[in-house]
């Protein structure tokens, strides 16, 4: 099991460093983590995927919030979150495999982002499990590169953190 | 109103009350420096003979007077040195600022002369860490590095200020603020804003408490452990009419000396790896075991998936990421140790427990043997029964210091100053300096090994240099006494790399220092000695000539039960 952590903390020089410098020290393995600015941009949100084992969420918790850059730190209710994650993955096609690959992204709803006679780079914005099937349907067709960015995560309804 | 940066630096520190500061100038801190000579009449600058002796004693100074210490040092090699005495410092949540300064904007990250990303190397033993690159921010800064290094769980900072922030032409707006107005201004006002990071700490939760109450009124075998949060938040007064008033056992951390009364009939002693049988036995068979201001350390809790866990465990820390960390409790309440004690005391009747504390006091120790040699156990009952009962003790780490921590009394928070948590071989010297100086009216004894003596010896040049009279107790063992322990209990008495015959002459070192000293190897001497040591007036070196044989009972293994007593 996983856990989502969203982390609001100052945008100031040092602070992510401060952030993942805490998980190696204490010894908690990170799965994901994304970082980017708020609406305000003094402030940054950083999402962080956990593995939920042996009390881990909880203390991930109440040490991010001894930091003095960290604003706010919440878990996720796994049920009642949006978590989105972007992948580019470029693959291998000949003129053979190209309406398959094409097909493919119609139903998983992706975008075909840029294309050459040899290949394709196709994109896909949607939960990391859609993710995860995505990428292993493109497998048979030799991915070249891979891109994704981790989950970012807000939660359902009004509520904010 | 305008001022030079470099005096808004002082300005800040006289806001603070800061009248001493231990450090060790350079190239890139000279512009604070020659700021520092101006104020030389109202801030007393300690030079040390290394920046880890620097590091120490503003460690010393905090922990004995209570106060946050000023520790401060060039970049590069100068910082690095510091690291050291700040992981102590964080480990043992001493309040200290380090201030460092750094090598200017336009040469920062090119690798220049002296530069290193110290606040980078500090983040993960320091409670913040602040790098400094526009003047303007000073004020403000320092301001938000002191609170925060006080508040709370108190702990070390760093502030990095790059050279040309110090340039002597660079000026800034600076407002005196008075200390109690910071935490409406600035950042602090923002951090005051959020949870957890409240200047005051949060009151203890009534609910909260009433449930420990309730524990306490079901409980036959209660025990209390008085852990370095007791000592910190100078709670021992509410301690002690705590225990009294629960008829409890006490127990007592390394960190948590001076928290209870040593001498108390209900202390047990030290608890865990070195703890006393009585100690152990107590935390074995309790039906409620009250820690507070204790983390649980593998020290303490050398098992702790079995830990206590008989009892019902009630954990009281002003950390929430201290509770269920290292040993899983039943119940915990969060706040500074005085007014959560003061509010349990409030609440609770006097119990009695008489056949309890028969059960737990009835595994007391038999007095150790006398002996022609010089024992352990005789150095540290002369020094008892000659000097001064509020006598500070600094020690350094490994056999010297579980002795003197078995067997000194300690009566009052800031008595004992001890590396417990990082176990910092070579901290006594430095600590000893700084306890000295913020209590220049108390006794000050550094308890040492030949190893440990050897790690930071040289601020004896500091010590005679300033005329710091404290008297240094080296335990001559002629090896690393705790290791080579360990080697004959675990390791099949495979010396590998601790004998330390090989060492210099202890006398005639201090002596080259101009620090007066006498080497004793018998019960008579080391009375002659202490005698001699007391009246001088001076700092004074005894090197006590001990068996290498000595060993710091009882012992439990590392990993194993606290029952297990590998040695009685």
């Amino acid at each position: 099991m996983t856990q989502t952590i969203s982390v609001l903390v100052e945008n100031r020089a040092g602070v992510l460093n401060r952030i993942t410098g805490l998980f190696s020290r204490r010894a908690f393995n990170i799965e994901s983590l994304a970082v980017g600015v708020t609406d305000d941009k003094n402030i940054s949100r950083i999402t962080i995927i956990v593995d939920s084992g042996n009390n881990v969420v909880e203390q991930v918790e109440k040490q991010l919030n001894k930091l003095v850059d960290v604003i706010k730190v919440r878990t996720l209710d796994e049920k009642k979150l949006i978590g989105r994650e972007l992948i580019i993955v470029k693959v291998s096609t000949s003129t053979k495999t190209r309406q398959d690959v094409a097909n493919l992204c119609q139903i998983m709803g992706a975008k075909i982002a840029d294309i050459s006679s040899t290949t394709m780079t196709l994109e896909l914005s949607d939960t990391p499990d859609r993710v995860d099937l995505f990428e292993s349907l493109l497998r048979p067709f030799s991915i070249l590169e891979v891109a994704r960015t981790g989950v970012i995560a807000v939660q359902k309804g009004s509520g904010k953190i | 109103m305008k001022i030079r940066a470099t005096q808004a630096i002082m300005e800040c520190l006289l806001e603070q009350g800061v009248d001493t500061i231990f450090g060790y100038p350079g190239g890139t801190i000279l512009n604070v420096y020659d700021e520092l000579y101006r104020y030389q009449d109202k801030i007393r600058h300690i030079l040390t003979a290394h920046e880890q002796g620097a590091a120490h004693a503003a460690d010393g100074y905090a922990r004995s007077t209570g106060r946050v210490g000023v520790c401060f040092a060039t970049s590069g090699p100068g910082a690095t040195n510091l690291t050291t005495g700040i992981a102590t410092a964080y480990m043992d949540s001493s309040p200290v600022v380090f201030l460092t300064c750094n090598v200017t904007e336009s040469t920062l990250g090119k690798d220049a002369f002296q530069e290193v990303d110290i606040t980078g190397i500090a983040m993960p033993i320091t409670k913040a860490t602040y790098l400094v690159r526009d003047p303007n921010d000073i004020p403000d800064i320092i301001r938000e590095a002191f609170a925060v290094a006080a508040m709370g769980r108190p702990g070390p900072v760093l502030i990095d200020l790059l050279k040309n922030v110090t340039g002597l032409d660079v000026m800034i707006d600076y407002e005196p603020l008075p200390k109690e107005e910071h935490q409406f201004h600035g950042r602090l006002a923002d951090l005051r804003k959020r949870a957890g990071w409240d200047l005051t700490p949060p009151a203890p939760n009534s609910d909260d408490v009433d449930k420990l109450v309730e524990l306490i009124a079901h409980s036959e075998k209660p025990m209390l452990i008085c852990g370095g949060g007791v000592v910190r938040s100078r709670a021992h007064e509410e301690f002690r009419t705590l225990a009294e008033k629960l008829d409890a056992p006490v127990a007592i951390t390394v960190m948590g000396g001076g928290g209870f009364p040593g001498a108390h009939p209900l202390t047990t002693g030290m608890l865990g790896m070195h703890g006393s049988r009585s100690s152990n036995m107590a935390c074995d068979n309790c039906d409620l075991l009250i820690a507070v201001g204790c983390r649980f350390s593998d020290r303490v809790a050398t098992d702790p998936a079995g830990f206590a866990k008989q009892a019902k465990i009630v954990h009281i820390d002003i950390d929430r990421a201290e509770i269920d960390k290292n040993v899983k409790t039943d119940h915990h309440i969060i706040g500074d140790a005085r007014q959560v004690l003061q509010m349990v005391n409030d609440r609770i009747p006097s119990y009695q427990h008489p056949a309890w504390k028969e059960f737990v006091f009835s595994h007391r120790p038999k007095a150790p043997a006398e002996s022609d040699i010089l024992t352990p156990y005789q150095v540290l009952r002369t020094l008892q029964q000659m000097c001064p009962q509020d006598t500070i003790v600094a020690t350094d780490v490994g056999q010297h210091q579980m002795w003197s921590i078995q067997h000194f009394h300690f009566d009052y928070p800031g008595q004992l100053i001890t590396s417990g948590g990082f176990g910092t071989m070579g901290f006594g010297l430095g600590a000893a300096m700084g306890a000295k100086l913020g209590n220049p009216d108390k006794t000050v004894l550094h308890m040492t090994g030949d190893g440990c003596f050897r790690m930071n010896g040289q601020e004896l040049a500091t010590v005679s240099h300033y005329d710091i009279p404290i008297i240094t107790v080296i335990f001559n063992n002629h090896t690393l006494g705790m290791v080579h322990q360990w080697q004959n209990l675990l390791y099949g008495g495979r010396f590998s790399q601790t004998d330390l015959n090989f060492a210099p002459d202890f006398v005639k070192l201090a002596e080259a220092y101009g620090v007066r000293g006498r080497r004793v190897t018998n019960q008579a001497e080391m009375t002659e000695a202490v005698r001699e040591a007391l009246d001088l007036g001076h700092a004074y070196v005894i090197e006590c000539i001990i068996d290498t044989d000595e060993t710091v009972r009882p012992m439990v293994s590392a990993g194993k039960p606290i029952t297990e007593f590998l040695l009685d």
